[in-house]
């Protein structure tokens, strides 16, 4: 029964999901062209790879964020657990003195430890998800400052931990394509988490949960331990991103993250994944992310006052799901 | 029944809770005895920053905390989690009133919206020490804060002195409301329109103080400006972001970076070159000096309207000098 559920859904979403995707895609082309035309240094190399890098972050909270708007969820923590993760890299790596990828492991799983916490209090506590994880964002702010002793962490005895995120593996491959290995780390979380959601039970439950909590229920799913493990699976990747911030400004900050879980947000509403749930995809989420960037990019390279590309970034959130909302009643 | 439960469960947990934070929160400094002790044994000076989180805040802090130890007065030190929250402060200030203290030291983040607090404060015979910004009203006995236009002009003379008085330059400030991003931005941008005609301004944009957001803003005004020849970077988290940005897009030597404050990853910025030079002020004496100026208030001694306390210059060249060592926090 669940399978069928899932299925069908699946099957429905299909389609609709291609025209979304299409229209994400051709905003993302268009501003791509109107940005090129209005000013020569915005379609070079180095730009484009600037664009990626800044991406990396916002991507990466996008696509755990995704997984649990999907179940019809919300993460409003997934910024201060970023800022937690990096802070728990730093103290395993710098004060600890773990090897690297031990510490990079830890961050990650610290990250996922607070998102099973979500997932706990969420299902078993039954507190709405908007609350539960409101408190998280509250207690991880607060925490990143108590361990830190609030300051930051540097890992400048570990120069090693730079090039996680800040080091160029293609360059070393191909001499002047220096692209920084955060932006792969971006598109492999992306394919990570593409799998995750359409090739195992995991992802299928997703949509099951988001679509129809109560028949998915009904049918034999234990919701409560499957909705436990999205947030899990979302804290992991928070925990990604806080790893690849750290690395990227040699440091952990315990003082940053707020406001990123919005950003995260828009970048999965953009990329057209429904807040009520059911359906969503990896490659929504990823062009939604790239167009935040690009607007945030191009704006500036425009010199367009920063109070006006807030302004244009909120009015592209509304008109993207405006025009879902058109496509669905046609 | 269960409701009860429920409710004691709640009430035993807070009461927990703020049991642990009771005894892990440090003690207000200058305290010698135990917490039994009458409060009313030494003059009680509430602290009000404009934050606790960044590092500059850290420094202000251990300077009133020293000047609470010489001068044997009890001192709390508190400040809202962001600069942009102007009616937390407000609140800590009532709070602060209604202990009816001795004397309130106060760093105010919005100059006007204190003022009727000020006069509640006056009415109860409460001398008011203004520090880091200044207030508008006379109310305050003294305040205690660094000539950020002054500073900044300064910036701009070595910045012009540093490009050879002509070509482009770019700034990013954390804010555009508070009175140190204005005063330094207008500080700057004045000097260099007044002194230097070949030099434009290109760019003025806001970061936040966000490292990373301040990394991708510097980024694209470079990327934008391919002839830009310096970068003024306001505040830590500002000038951390335009070192960023000048490393990551490897323009090493060819933009002339000059930052403020201090803090490590800037500290090495400096003694490696990439940096030009930043102005510091004096955090650990803008916290004593404020202290002290509140202890004088309560022994009903004159005091200067306005303690200057001084900013410095420094570079490669006298980043470890005995004058200004003391000044650069980590």
């Amino acid at each position: 029964m669940e399978a069928r559920v899932a299925q069908t859904q699946g099957r429905s979403l299909f389609r609709s999901d291609a025209v979304q995707k299409l229209m994400a895609f051709a905003g993302l082309i268009a501003l791509f062209i109107v940005f090129s035309l209005s000013s020569p240094n915005f379609l070079t190399l180095n730009n484009i790879i600037g664009i990626l890098l800044a991406t990396a972050v916002n991507g990466v909270l996008a696509l755990g964020a995704t997984f649990v708007i999907i179940a019809a969820g919300i993460d409003l923590s997934v910024g201060t657990v970023m800022t937690f993760s990096a802070v728990m890299t730093g103290v395993f790596v710098v004060y600890w003195g773990l090897p690297i990828p031990l510490g990079i492991v830890g961050g990650i799983l610290a990250g996922g430890l607070c998102g099973l916490v979500n997932g706990l209090v969420i299902s078993r506590m039954k507190v709405p998800p908007f609350i539960a994880t409101l408190g998280m964002l509250y207690a991880t702010r607060g925490l990143s400052l108590v361990i830190s002793g609030v300051k930051p962490i540097y890992f400048n005895d570990t120069p090693e931990f730079r090039d996680i995120a800040m080091g160029s593996v293609l360059g070393t491959l191909i001499p002047g394509l220096d692209i920084p290995n955060a932006v792969f780390i971006l598109f492999g979380a992306a394919i990570v988490a593409g799998l995750i959601l359409t090739r195992t039970v995991l992802g299928r439950y997703c949509f099951a949960i988001g679509s129809n909590e109560e028949a998915t229920r009904l049918s034999g799913v234990n919701v409560d331990g499957w909705k436990a493990a999205v947030y899990a699976l979302c804290g992991m990747f928070a925990g990604l991103g806080g790893v690849i911030m750290a690395s990227r400004l040699n440091s952990a900050q315990p003082a940053l993250g707020a406001g990123y879980e919005l950003d995260a947000i828009a970048a999965v509403v953009i990329g057209g994944t429904s807040l009520r749930g059911g359906e969503g995809t990896v490659l929504g989420t990823i062009i939604g992310a790239f167009i935040i960037s690009v607007l945030a990019n191009g704006l500036r390279i425009l010199s367009v006052p920063q109070e006006w590309q807030m302004v244009v970034t909120g009015a592209i959130v509304v008109l993207a799901v405006y025009a879902d909302i058109i496509r669905r009643r046609q | 029944m269960k409701q009860m439960r429920v409710l004691s469960l709640l009430a035993g947990a807070t009461a927990t809770a703020v049991l642990i934070v009771g005894c892990a929160a440090p003690r207000p400094a200058g305290t010698t005895g135990g917490a039994a002790q009458p409060a009313a044994a030494k003059p009680y000076i509430p602290v009000i920053s404009k934050g606790f989180q960044h590092q500059f805040w850290q420094a202000v802090k251990l300077g009133s905390e020293n000047a609470a130890k010489d001068f044997k007065v009890d001192i709390t030190f508190e400040g809202p989690e962001s600069e942009a929250q102007v009616d937390k402060q407000i609140e800590m200030l009532q709070t602060a009133i209604d202990k009816k203290p001795a004397a309130i030291c106060l760093a105010a983040l919005d100059s006007k919206a204190v003022i009727p607090l000020l006069e509640k404060a006056k009415a109860a015979n409460i001398p008011v020490i203004g520090f880091d910004s200044g207030v508008d009203s006379d109310i305050p006995v003294a305040t205690a804060a660094t000539d950020n236009i002054a500073a900044a002009g300064y910036a701009a003379d070595k910045m012009a002195e540093l490009i050879g008085g002509a070509g482009e330059v770019a700034v990013i400030v954390h804010d555009q409301t508070s009175r140190t991003g204005i005063d330094r931005r207008d500080g700057f941008v004045n000097r260099i329109k007044e002194k230097y005609p070949n030099i434009t301004i290109v760019d003025v944009q806001y970061g936040g103080g966000d490292h990373l957001k301040s990394t991708d803003l510097a980024k694209a005004i470079i990327q934008a400006h391919p002839s830009l020849k310096g970068f003024f970077g306001a505040n830590e988290g500002s000038a951390i972001g335009v070192l960023n940005a000048v490393t990551e897009m490897k323009m090493e030597g060819k933009i002339v970076v000059i930052g403020y404050d201090a803090g490590k990853q800037q500290k090495e910025a400096v003694r490696s070159g990439v940096m030009a030079g930043a102005i510091t002020q004096d955090p650990i004496g803008i916290g004593y000096k404020c202290v002290e100026a509140a202890v004088k208030a309560i022994k009903g001694e004159q005091l200067e309207k306005n303690i200057d306390t001084g900013f410095k210059w420094y570079d490669k060249t006298n980043i470890d000098a005995d004058d200004i060592k003391p000044l650069l926090y980590d």
